[in-house]
Parts: C-alpha cells; structure tokens; sequence
C-alpha cells in the first residue's frame, strides 16, 4: 500500500464527521430504538417547556405487532404483502426495461445523444412535479388517460378509486421515475465491457445471442448486482410517490411499511409503536445488505 | 446496417415519448385557461394560449409561492454547504489514508446512507421539538445533514480516489504540511467534483419531502413540495394553477441538468454506485 498510515493526522480530518455522525445519526438512532419499547404518545412526549413522561412497557409494542400479523384479518400484514409486491414489481421493471434501454443505446445509432437526453427527463424533473403530473393524467373525470379511453370508446378506469388500479398506479408513477438512473448505471455498465472480446467472439463464430448471455451478461453482473440491490433498499424506503400520488389509499390498499410508520406516528401520534415499525424495517434492511454483502463477495470470486 | 435498425428507433422514440409526455402534458396543461382544462376533449395544444395560470401562481395569497420558493433554495443551499464543509476533509481522510477503524467507518457511512430519513424521523423531530426549532430552516438543515454528510462523504471519497496520489507526495516532499496539501494541491484538483456532489446534494433536499412535511407546519415555512402539494389537497381542482407552479419549480432544474448532462452523469457512476 503506497498510502502512508497515519491514524492521528486521518482523525483530525475525520473530526467534523464523526461529531455529526455521532450526535445527529448514531444517538438518534439509539433514541429510536429505545423508543419502540415505550408507550410513547402526543401527550407524554414532552417538548420544549414539559419535560417527556412516557414509560417502558417492554416488549408490549412487539408484542402487539406478532398478535396483528398472525391474526386472521390484519392490516399489517397486508401492509407488508403490499411492500414485498410494491418493490419486487418496481424494481423489476426497472431493471428489464433499464437493460432493455441500455442495450438500445450502446447500438452506435443515428440520434443516440437525443434520444438519452430525453430518457433521463423523468430524473431530471424532481419527483415530486412527477407525482404531481401523472397525478393529473390518473384525475378520474378530466385527466389524459380517462379522456384517452373515452375517446377511443372505451370504459374509463378508476385509477386511483380502486385498490388495484391505485396500485398499478402508483407503481407506473415509481417506474416512470427510477428507469433512467438504471439506464445510466447498466449503460455504463456496458460501455466498460471491452469490444475485443465481442471482436473475439464474432472470429470464433458466436451469434449475437451467445455473445449477450455468455459476454454481455456475466460482465455486467456485478454492476447490475449493486444497481437492483440499492434499487430494492431506496423502493422499499420510497415514501414520497405513495405519499403524493395515493397517500396509501383507497383504504391502506398502497400502503407500505414507511408510510404505514409515518401514519402511526405522525396521524395517530403512536410514536412507540411506530418506532417499532422502524425496527422492524431496519432489521429487513440491515439483513437484506448483509445477504448482499456475501453475494458480492461471492461474485468478487467469480471474476477474479 | 442502418436499414436492420429501423426497429431500435422506433422502440427508443416510443420509450424518449413516454419519459417526456407527462411534462408536456402539464406544460400544456399550464397554459390553457379553465374551461380547457376541464372539458371533455383532449387539447394537445392550448386553444386560446394564456399566462394567467403563471400569473394566479405568482400573485396568489401575497406571492406565498415566491416565499416556498425562497425557502425550498435557502434550506437546499445551506445543507449543501454544511454538508459540503463538514465532509470534504473526511472524504480526503478515508481516501487517503491507513487508519485504525477505516473499515468500520466506511461500513458506518454506507449504512447511513441506506437508511433514510423514514427511521430516523421520530427521534429527529422530538430533538428538534424539543431545541424549540419545528417550523425553522435550522431545524430542517440540521435533519437533512444526517443524510447529506454521509452522502457527501461517499461522493467525494471516490472523486478523490480519481486523484494521482503523485502529486500530494510532491507536495509533501516540497515541505507541505497535510493540511497545506489538502488545501492547495487536492482541494482546487477536486472542484469538479465538489460541483457534482453539491449539485446532487441540493437536488436531494430539494426534492425532499417527508422530513419538511414533518418539522414544517406553518403555511409561510413551507418547501415548494409540501406547497405544491396544498394544490392539490386545498383546492382539489386547481390543476392549472398546479401545472404552472410545476413548470416554475421544473425548468431551472431541468434546463441546468440538460446542459450539464455529460458531466453530472459521469460524476455519478464514478461516485454513486460503487
């Protein structure tokens, strides 16, 4: 290693974020944890003049969350079922139509600048104007799509009135928004596989579909690894586009866990309890990236 | 080869037409007057072209608009700062030196950065309740610094690691210091990437919104999501009105990240996601 070892020098750089770590994510983050274990309400949280006087209660907030999972008509439940859907399907498309894209665009085709110019304007635009204007589109009397299917004689859709529709909704929202940060990723992906080994590939005979699933594909895992992967942690946090375009509704029907804690916490002032909601999304998440962690390493194997 | 192509455009034009369309819809949207807005037809282009949607924006409720607008820039600019100050030295640190811990700080930093405000959100507003700080910039500023300072961090670690190390070692043979170093050699080197950390940095807290509709409620503090929001939940009809705001709020960002493009996006994929 050429980079000298000076641990001294190295914290006195590290200073200022490592205060700010400390005080702004690691103790509240130690807060919220202890909080899922407290009755913690609107009443007894305390503010600025009254000092806070809720009480432990132990595990009774966990306790609560298992008896509403196992029993036989449960919201939470239905609240977790919807955000393994809401980011299996998200990130599935983004990922198929991202590659598709992407490998569109590696083509040395006429017009390629323009055409990438205008795929990256769903993340150019913030996603909140986004939510707003499909928002529009889905307005069930004079958005585009309804005067669309009338006009073409067919029966207009209720798009956000009805449980399944708003979920198709609101995933189409959440697609339209993440595709072109995975074209990015999978393009650059692809353009840092070398095109001696397509050259080599052509001489030895191989069809275009050999060269993709036996140069195109293994090349561009690792990448493709770390893109669904932060792509399934950032989906299964996305609290805005639910938050804007359906506000979890028609009853919970597109309610996910964030938006779930943030209802109990900051609608019906349950802080305990929704403080447990985090946990639980914290230990999904931490054991979701340590199982990303082996894979990675494992792939690491693979190549070299 | 070009005539075997014919299918790649016609796939890319549907795909560049669906990511377009929904701003040009509100676009359209933003200058036609009511009555279009709500008829039974579909307009593609306004009929009787108007700015009085832009105008109502600007005008309504003694420029409310202005002031979200006002607030949503000063409390980006400022986490931006802050989050650029405090962690430029540590990006440097962790890219350039051997130290007890590393690992576990960048672990730390990389975990941080992939849980996002929705955990943090409830002790991080009884703080800020309790400082006596709902409803003001620093408030908002000091929430969103838990995920700009590991962002920025992570960032600019990568940018720095694109440095060749050769020139700090002459540097420090010449008898700089490793502070002298950092701010005359590295620091100038790296401003490409400072401007693309903080170009993203500032999109984030633009763009934010779950911590602001949380630690804001009154109407003259509010960031132009929660705003724009208000549209639409006040006046569940005004999406003329909201159209306009939009492409107010809009075209800056999206003028800026056209002209930028090449530039933010490689600086993304040599920083983001690695």
């Amino acid at each position: 290693m050429r980079y000298p070892k000076n641990t001294w020098i190295a914290y006195v750089f590290l200073t200022p974020v490592l205060v700010v770590m400390a005080v702004l994510v690691f103790y509240p983050l130690i807060k919220g944890i202890s909080y899922s274990f407290t009755n913690m309400n609107q009443y007894n949280m305390g503010s600025k003049f009254i000092d806070p006087s809720y009480e432990w209660v132990g595990l009774k907030n966990y306790k609560e969350l298992f008896r509403s999972f196992i029993a036989p008509k449960s919201v939470f439940r239905d609240v977790l079922i919807q955000t393994l859907i809401w980011t299996f399907v998200n990130v599935f498309f983004h990922f198929t139509i991202g590659l598709g894209l992407a490998l569109l665009l590696h083509r040395k085709i006429k017009g390629r600048g323009i055409y990438r110019t205008l795929l990256m304007v769903p993340w150019a635009v913030p996603s909140f104007v986004g939510a707003f204007a499909w928002l529009w589109m889905y307005n069930d009397k004079y958005g585009f799509f309804n005067l669309m299917l009338k006009q073409m004689g067919l029966a207009t859709i209720p798009w956000l009135g009805d449980s399944f529709w708003a979920m198709v909704s609101v995933i189409m929202v959440n697609v339209w928004i993440g595709v072109p940060f995975m074209i990015v990723t999978l393009l650059g992906g692809l353009q840092s596989i070398p095109d001696s080994l397509y050259e080599a590939a052509r001489i030895d005979g191989a069809s275009s579909w050999q060269q993709f699933r036996h140069i195109t594909l293994p090349l561009l895992r690792p990448v493709a690894v770390t893109a669904t992967t932060l792509g399934i942690i950032w989906t299964f946090n996305m609290f805005n586009i639910i938050y804007l375009v359906t506000a979890g509704g028609p009853i919970h029907s597109t309610e996910i866990l964030v938006t779930y804690a943030y209802r109990e916490a900051f609608r019906n002032w349950n802080l305990g309890l929704a403080s447990t909601y985090g946990v639980v999304i914290l230990s999904f998440l931490l054991v979701f990236t340590l199982i990303y962690r082996r894979v990675l390493k494992s792939n690491q194997e693979v190549n070299y | 080869m070009q005539k075997s192509n014919w299918w790649v455009h016609v796939l890319l034009t549907i795909a560049s037409f669906i990511a377009v369309f929904p701003v040009l819809w509100i676009l359209s949207t933003s200058f036609k007057p009511e009555s279009e807005v709500f008829s039974n037809t579909i307009e593609w282009i306004p009929q009787s072209f108007t700015l009085d949607n832009y105008k109502a924006v600007l005008t309504k409720s003694n420029g409310i608009f202005l002031t979200w607008f006002k607030n949503s820039a000063l409390i980006a600019l400022f986490t931006t700062v802050v989050g650029l100050v405090l962690s430029t030295t540590a990006a440097y640190a962790i890219s350039r030196f051997r130290f007890f811990g590393k690992k576990w700080i960048e672990l730390g930093l990389l975990i941080t950065q992939m849980f996002p405000g929705a955990l943090l959100i409830i002790p991080l507003y009884l703080i800020v309740n309790k400082l006596g700080l709902l409803n003001t910039y620093a408030g908002v500023i000091l929430a969103y610094s838990t995920t700009a300072v590991p962002f920025c961090v992570m960032m600019l670690k990568n940018y720095f690691d694109t440095i060749p190390y050769e020139l700090e070692e002459a540097a420090r043979v010449d008898g700089l210091s490793h502070f002298g170093t950092f701010y005359r050699i590295v620091l100038p080197l790296a401003l490409p990437g400072l401007a693309v950390t903080a170009f993203y940095s500032f999109i984030t807290a633009w763009n934010e919104f779950l911590v602001a509709i949380t630690l804001l409620n009154q109407e003259q503090m509010y960031t132009l999501p929660i705003g724009l929001q208000q549209f639409v939940n006040q006046f569940n009809t005004d999406f003329h009105y909201m159209s306009a705001a939009a492409m107010l709020i809009t075209l800056p960002v999206l003028v800026f990240f056209i002209v930028a493009q090449k530039y933010l996006i490689s600086g993304l994929t040599s920083g983001g996601v690695k």
